[in-house]
């Protein structure tokens, strides 16, 4: 069971991140608190990508002619889009935060829901 | 021209994503508008023949950059999604027009052009959705779309546009993330990302856990972003604080582009036996449908503002679609994708309707729209059109979708599912009435005598909108015509 859990040590540390992620997302009123645990939430999908490239004894993918066992490349190029998608959310996640803060004052959910009760 | 006409495909999808930049740099809002109309109309017109093509002919494969799929990216153009490509084109296309006028006087001054640029690069995201054969560009283009409407939703002008558009940023990520994990499930049990090749794959192993996992994942993902019960929270204030050309399009075109991946993943992918009779997708999606029929209803009843009204009955009508979907059949899918086209127009035709009364009375309340439908006679008449085909009145097109779901119901042998499907629209009078009583038998509110029809750039899009609904309810050849091919083929999948 221990050997078990340690011999795929990355998936769950994906997983676990993903919780964490998740559960900042959802438990915290904070905006920008959201925004973070989002980001972690989108890293650990990276982590579970770059997993399932890794070729065990495999090298980089780089064409050489001394190694014939290389890793997957495809979700290393995958990942790299998501990464790209995730610090564009996160940016324009910020750039929302930032003009909440302006006509508000405030970037706390809590107090949001009651300013916008209000009107 | 048989060059231009063997990469229609990609042109389909290259020639918005280029204008995007393009309104940016225009840097004015007169030559931004003409640059995303042009991208638009060409939209149109390639949806047009791709449509002409695969109706006729055999569904297109294009293999982009010259690489061939599997390896490479395929563009799979068959009725299905030229379908959706179709009605996601026609209606950028009209709504751009209505936004010409609409939009200067709810954005921010200076900022017009910024605003083509995130229209145009939305289109292009819902068209890459529509068009591609690989999972994984699926959800590349979902977040093209969704990142370029979050910001054209805090356009909106108001405090509250600002929350609704970091509301959906937020549930929005997490969906297309899930839908991520998804994809990435599949390629690690199949290794590859081609929709065909998935589809010849996964029979063999479609007991597996990934396999399964996947599939959850990927349903849950794309109900968030469809909107379907209990995820639609992101909806209503999403729509209710956009922009009014913002909220036609979307409020038409994006929640049923998610749809259409739905139908693409559960049909063509993993195929229906695997989600209907191993798997019980049937009543996953047949409950929340039902009450997302009711709640949203209900809800619609009690919105003081109208375009938040029209967001809860989207929500209801989304339960449609679903409920359509999840009958699992060749007569539901039918009905689900009329119903797609068919609540498209009738959707933009209201909230374009919506927009002509905010550009004269600078609001959507219904306590302040009183009497205005005299005042206002074809905005009035395109929201009555709109309205009958909301509840399905006959010569309307609402009328043939609700037929088509009916009749799958009763294939279907579902008799009380029938019953509660005619009760909800008979419910639905109930907002749409309000909304007409409060525009033609209340009487006008103070300040409010000297309003005039609105201008002929935004009226002549509204009636067009509204006429179509009109016109799709006497002739049904096309939807029904490009329905009925798209049902057969998704029913037959791609893995036989």
């Amino acid at each position: 069971m221990l050997q078990e859990i340690l011999d795929h040590y990355n998936y769950w540390i994906a997983i676990m991140l993903m919780m964490v992620g998740f559960y900042t997302v959802v438990a915290r009123g904070n905006l920008v608190k959201k925004i973070v645990g989002l980001n972690i939430f989108q890293t650990s999908v990276f982590l579970l990508y770059i997993s399932m490239g890794k070729v065990t004894g495999g090298t980089a993918p780089i064409l050489d002619e001394r190694f014939t066992v290389y890793s997957n490349p495809i979700p290393h190029v995958l990942i790299l889009t998501a990464i790209v998608v995730g610090v564009a959310t996160t940016a324009l996640g910020l750039a929302l935060v930032v003009r909440i803060k302006e006509s508000y004052g405030t970037i706390e959910e809590d107090e949001l829901d009651l300013m916008d009760g209000e009107t | 021209m048989n060059t231009l006409l063997a990469h229609l495909p990609a042109l389909q999808v290259v020639v918005p994503l280029v204008a995007a930049p393009l309104c940016l740099l225009a840097g004015r809002a007169g030559l931004a508008w003409i640059i995303a109309f042009l991208a638009a109309a060409f939209a149109t017109v390639a949806a047009a023949l791709l449509a002409y093509q695969t109706l006729h002919h055999d569904p297109i494969s294009y293999a982009m950059g010259g690489w061939a799929p599997p390896w490479g990216i395929e563009y799979a153009v068959d009725t299905a999604n030229a379908f959706i490509l179709l009605l996601v084109s026609a209606i950028a296309c009209l709504v751009l027009v209505f936004c010409r006028t609409s939009i200067p006087k709810e954005i921010r001054a200076g900022r017009e052009h910024l605003f083509y640029c995130m229209y145009t690069l939305c289109l292009t995201g819902l068209l890459g959705i529509a068009i591609t054969g690989d999972a994984f560009n699926v959800f590349v283009f979902l977040e093209i779309s969704s990142l370029s409407s979050y910001a054209l939703i805090a356009m909106g002008g108001q405090r509250k546009s600002l929350t609704a558009a970091f509301q959906y940023l937020i549930m929005g990520t997490i969906g297309a993330t899930f839908f991520l994990i998804g994809v990435g499930l599949l390629y690690m049990m199949t290794g590859t990302l081609n929709m065909a090749d998935l589809a010849k794959r996964i029979p063999e192993i479609q007991d597996s856990r990934p396999i399964l996992a996947a599939f959850a994942f990927i349903t849950v993902g794309l109900a968030l972003k469809a909107a379907l019960f209990p995820l639609h929270l992101w909806l209503p204030n999403a729509y209710a604080f956009a922009p009014s050309g913002v909220s036609a399009f979307m409020a038409a075109t994006a929640t049923k582009v998610s749809l259409y991946v739905l139908l693409r993943f559960t049909f063509t992918i993993y195929g229906a036996e695997f989600a209907f009779a191993n798997l019980p997708l049937s009543w996953v999606l047949l409950v929340p449908a039902v009450i997302a029929m009711f709640a949203g209803t209900f809800s619609a009843m009690f919105q003081r503002d109208i375009k938040r009204m029209l967001a809860y009955s989207s929500v209801a009508q989304i339960g449609y679609i679903t409920l359509a979907i999840s009958l699992g059949t060749n007569a539901g899918i039918m009905a689900a994708l009329v119903h797609i086209f068919n609540h498209g127009l009738m959707k933009a035709a209201l909230f374009c309707a919506m927009g002509c009364i905010f550009y004269r009375i600078g609001s959507t309340r219904i306590d302040q729209l009183a009497g205005l439908g005299r005042q206002m006679p074809w905005t009035f008449a395109a929201i009555v059109a709109g309205g009958l085909s909301l509840l399905g009145v006959p010569l309307t097109a609402g009328f043939i979708s609700k037929w088509y779901l009916v009749q799958a119901a009763m294939q279907s042998n579902l008799w009380p599912l029938v019953a509660l499907i005619v009760v909800s629209s008979l419910l639905a009078v109930v907002y749409v009435w309000r909304l007409i009583e409060a525009l033609y038998f209340k009487e006008p509110s103070l300040g409010n005598e000297a309003v005039v029809e609105a201008p002929m750039s935004m009226l002549v899009p509204t009636l067009l909108l509204a006429g179509a609904n009109i016109y799709f309810g006497v002739d049904t050849r096309l939807p029904v015509a490009m329905a009925e091919n798209a049902a057969n083929l998704l029913m037959l999948g791609l893995g036989q």
